[in-house]
């Protein structure tokens, strides 16, 4: 068995292992092992593919090929190349911090973990697809468990929330699937059939003007899940009434399945629709991060706060894909990372902070750092990686981002370039409004003085998304060689 | 021609028997043991479904009026697995309703002579095979649907039914005359050279379509079916939205891409409007719908209408994605139609409403419910998704983009919908939901069939492949 197979056969011995389950105590630890099993599995993946890259040079490691449905040329075939090894990483500490925090789910705990256990394999098999029709396969069993886990175990708004995403991501794949038709049908330049694997459709070069047709649909279905401003408004409201684990997740994964299908298949697929296009998606997604930004200062609940503020940042991630340059894209990935476990962090202690206090609304709160230190403090860290302070994830990834953007020619990309770097200032407003209002000065209430401290599971979250953000911030070359090298192919197909 | 060529009708002649064996054990069974007929019918139906998988000639009998080759024989055994699986789920039924009526044994003459009707239309080798198939078909359906007497609903839909349906084979026959009239034949074969575009020809075709089209229930003939699956039984609602549709649609296709095949640039309009109409209005009206039989009922012509996205190609590509999805179609509608018979025959309830908490009580059958409904809808990794996404490859092959793009915002639509019940069972608690039941042996059976097929179907791709590879013949 390969190694990337096994990201999909062990989530599915753990959800069938979940079927049998019967308390609660019995689920989470059935989970809880299938997640550590995923862990243990990314990071030997990282070691395999180092030493692999060593010795191979094509574009995807690991790759495997099976026939599918023939006569439509539809294979199962996956492969792995840096970035695709980062992301798995990032899904596989998401996922089992996501466990950890939900320790004590109540209601219906099997089902949550079987949906839970779903939505990540379905980003699994997205992040690993070297096909188009299986990308898609994943692309939307990622998406439906998220209606289950928000409608039934969410609060507030639940159902209007649970229907809105759904219908909103789900409507993405729709124009998604269109655009993937185009390009199939497009793809038999060389008289070879039509094909769906990415890497032949690149080698294919697609007709000009089938590119400037179903690049935008392409980029629209992928750039819906990525939070492209007009269309993010599911993800304040998914956010708001989900519960923890599952923001973690929408929020660390599944959100990041935007930026790395734009990369992967509308940009390196269609490089001449991207260039045709880019202006308008750049304005886009250039307003998104300013939006986004300011969105944030205006909000009191915590949850919103951070879902505006996580539509500015994968808001930059598109931006710097956009600018079709590689210390950019570099800076994208990483971006996507650092935010990934920066906002799981974030909705982590926003769910601690609420079970404490029962509420997320930042002025009703105050002084929780004499109450909850460890929890305030971590808050802060957070915070500060968000910002973009030096030493922390989102330094890296912001530096990146803005260098290569600032290294075209471009007036038009200047511009750009200097209207989104102005949303670091607003970010930073956001996030010291809300260190200051809520954790610092006197404890506004007296109730607050016998919330219980941090439990080891807690803990044990926190840690393990607070680990890959210093990781990263203190360093990022080693993480940087691992997705540097995979740029190439790209560059030299978009350029 | 001898008589071993009577062989190639082994399907029809195995249900007449079958027919005669009901008729026979009616007479001789004492009334006390007149509840044995169920299992006797659906013994015998069984058999009847295996015998049906043996491999079987390509040949034709009368002189061409009868033709059988691997796709016809192949869609009559998928017509026979959605009917045992329907007579699985009916047991239950006809064990409560109708062994007490003493009409148990009309109801499988009647479905079984119904079937036999279909055969012979999907075998037909001419237009007066296909209309006497047609009639056959549809008459005892119309007898069936009004088989609870004693329900003023279900009377209302038998006479909705027979009326509508004498209207539209009388104008399906009309537009079969003046095909005759323009072109002086009557048999398949022969029509593929004589079909040219004249007028009169036209208008026939379009009649003669629309005599079809009522069956399918396309819209704008679509008026009788929320009607009568309301006032049907369940069982024959069902009958009527899977089977009925799928050898309709079947044979639909067949006569279009063979016989018709030169007027493609003429039909290929019509069936764009037709799918665009078809898949709007079917989804709209099921927006709104409480009643579950009305509900899938609008469900059911909203999935005729992206069938048509299948037929639009007019290639045998096209024919292969239209027969697998009618058989995926087949096994996720019948599991819908189950779960919904199922809590009916427990509790006559049959509201939407009624379904809030069901997830808490009856965890089995919401995830059947869930499982038929992410089928109907088109989500994976179960069947519906894979029976969609190629019939949207089939109208996109053609260039058909914007059609595929407006069925994409269909399937949005519906994927609303079919949230809209999920929601119902799994995210709303009741203060008085629908308390647990065991549901009975057949039942049971029926609904795991239906969900082994719908998990399977799908990602098994030998079953396209299979297809893929008739549908080759079939066109060459």
């Amino acid at each position: 068995m390969d190694i990337l197979s096994l990201f999909l056969i062990v989530p599915a011995i753990t959800i069938l292992l979940l079927v049998f389950t019967r308390s609660l105590s019995q689920a989470r630890l059935v989970a809880l092992l299938g997640s550590i099993v995923q862990f243990a599995m990314s990071m030997n993946l990282v070691f395999a593919y180092i030493k692999e890259r060593a010795i191979n040079d094509s574009i995807m490691l690991f790759t495997r090929d099976l026939v599918w449905f023939e006569p439509f040329n539809i294979h199962y075939s996956i492969g792995a190349d840096g970035i695709t090894v980062t992301m798995i990483v990032l899904t596989s500490i998401v996922v089992m911090a996501g466990v950890f925090i939900s320790w004590k789910i109540n209601d219906l705990p099997k089902e949550f973990f079987i949906s839970l256990i779903v939505l990540a394999t379905g980003v699994y098999g997205f992040f690993i697809s070297l096909d188009l029709f299986t990308m898609f396969v994943f692309f939307e069993l990622a998406v439906i468990p998220m209606y289950l886990l928000i409608g039934i175990w969410g609060s507030g708004k639940r159902e209007f929330s649970a229907m809105k995403l759904t219908l909103m991501l789900m409507a993405a794949s729709a124009v998604l699937l269109v655009g993937i038709l185009g390009i199939y049908f497009n793809s038999d330049t060389g008289g070879n059939g039509f094909t769906f694997n990415i890497l032949e459709l690149a080698a294919a070069n697609i007709p000009a003007e089938a590119q400037k047709i179903f690049f935008p649909l392409t980029f629209i279905g992928f750039a819906v899940i990525g939070a492209l401003f007009p269309f993010h408004t599911w993800s304040p409201d998914g956010h708001a009434s989900a519960p923890t684990a599952v923001s973690m997740l929408h929020a660390g994964v599944l959100m990041k399945l935007g930026g790395y299908g734009v990369f992967r298949v509308a940009l390196y697929v269609l490089p001449e629709g991207a260039i045709e296009w880019s202006w308008i998606f750049i304005i886009l997604s250039a307003f998104g991060v300013i939006y986004g930004a300011f969105a944030a200062v205006r909000q009191t609940d915590l949850k919103y706060i951070n879902a505006y503020s996580s539509v500015s940042h994968l808001g930059l991630v598109l931006f710097a894909l956009l600018m079709f340059n590689k210390t950019a894209w570099n800076g994208a990935i990483i971006q996507s990372l650092s935010h990934g476990f920066m906002t799981a962090l974030f909705f982590a202690l926003i769910g601690m902070i609420y079970e404490r206090t029962h509420t997320r609304d930042v002025r009703k709160m105050g002084g929780l750092l004499k109450v909850i230190p460890m929890i305030s403090a971590t808050y802060v860290i957070a915070g500060l990686a968000s910002l973009g302070l030096p030493g922390f994830s989102g330094f890296v990834a912001e530096m990146n981002i803005f260098v290569g953007a600032f290294e075209h020619e471009n007036t038009y990309y200047r511009i750009a370039t200097v209207i989104s770097v102005s949303a670091i200032v607003v970010t930073a407003v956001y996030i010291l409004r809300v260190v200051g209002m809520m954790l610092m000065g006197p404890v506004k209430e007296e109730a607050y003085l016998q919330i219980p401290g941090v439990s080891w599971y807690e803990r044990i979250g926190i840690l393990l998304l607070l680990l890959p953000i210093i990781g990263i911030g203190v360093a990022p070359l080693w993480l940087s060689d691992l997705i540097y090298k995979s740029l190439h192919p790209f560059i030299q197909g978009v350029l | 021609m001898t008589w071993s060529n009577f062989l190639i009708m082994r399907h029809e002649v195995v249900l007449l028997l079958i027919i005669m064996a009901i008729l026979i054990a009616e007479i001789a069974l004492p009334s006390k043991k007149k509840a044995s007929i169920i299992h006797l019918g659906i013994f015998l139906f069984g058999i009847h479904t295996i015998i049906g998988f043996l491999p079987l000639e390509e040949n034709q009998l009368f002189g061409g009026m009868f033709h059988t080759n691997g796709l016809i024989h192949l869609v009559k055994n998928i017509l026979n697995i959605g009917v045992l699986i329907l007579l699985l789920q009916s047991a239950d039924w006809i064990q409560s309703r109708l062994i007490a009526e003493q009409k148990a044994s009309e109801f499988f003459i009647l479905l079984f002579a119904s079937l036999i009707g279909m055969y012979f239309m999907i075998s037909s080798g001419d237009f007066l095979m296909f209309y006497l198939g047609l009639e056959l078909s549809t008459l005892p359906v119309a007898a069936l649907a009004a088989y609870e007497v004693t329900k003023r609903t279900s009377s209302e839909a038998g006479i909705k039914l027979i009326l509508s349906s004498a209207l539209a084979s009388g104008i399906s026959l009309f537009g079969i005359s003046m095909i005759y009239a323009s072109s002086g034949s009557i048999y398949f074969a022969e029509l593929v050279d004589l079909i040219n575009s004249n007028h009169l020809l036209l208008m026939g075709i379009i009649l003669f379509f629309s005599g079809l089209a009522f069956k399918i229930s396309l819209v704008p003939f679509h008026f009788w079916t929320a009607d009568v699956y309301e006032g049907a039984p369940i069982s024959i609602a069902s009958y009527l939205s899977v089977i009925s549709k799928g050898s309709a649609v079947f044979i639909l296709t067949i006569l279009l891409f063979t016989v018709l095949k030169s007027l493609i640039e003429v039909w290929e309009n019509v069936v764009y409007v037709l799918a665009v109409a078809t898949m709007f209005i079917g989804n709209l009206f099921a927006l709104r719908q409480q009643n579950m039989k009305r509900f899938l009922a609008f469900s059911s012509i909203a999935q005729a209408g992206f069938i048509l996205l299948g037929i639009i190609s007019g290639t045998s590509m096209g024919l292969a994605t239209v027969v697998y999805f009618i058989l995926i179609y087949i096994f996720s509608n019948l599991a819908a139609f189950g779960v919904v018979q199922a809590i009916s025959n427990q509790t006559g309830k049959e509201n939407m409403s009624d379904y809030e908490g069901l997830y808490r009580t009856n965890p089995n059958l919401s995830l059947v419910m869930m499982l038929a409904l992410f089928s109907l809808a088109g989500i994976p990794p179960v069947a519906g998704f894979f029976g969609k996404f190629f019939l949207f490859t089939a109208a996109a092959s053609k260039g058909f983009y914007w059609l595929v793009f407006l069925a994409v915002v269909n399937v949005t639509i519906s994927l609303y919908y079919y949230l809209l019940v999920i929601r119902a069972m799994f995210l709303r608690k009741s203060d008085n939901p629908i308390p647990f039941f065991q549901s009975k042996l057949y039942m049971r059976l029926g609904l795991v069939i239906t969900v082994a097929g719908i998990a399977v179907l799908g990602i098994y791709s030998p079953v396209f492949d299979y297809i893929y590879e008739l549908s080759i013949n079939l066109m060459n």
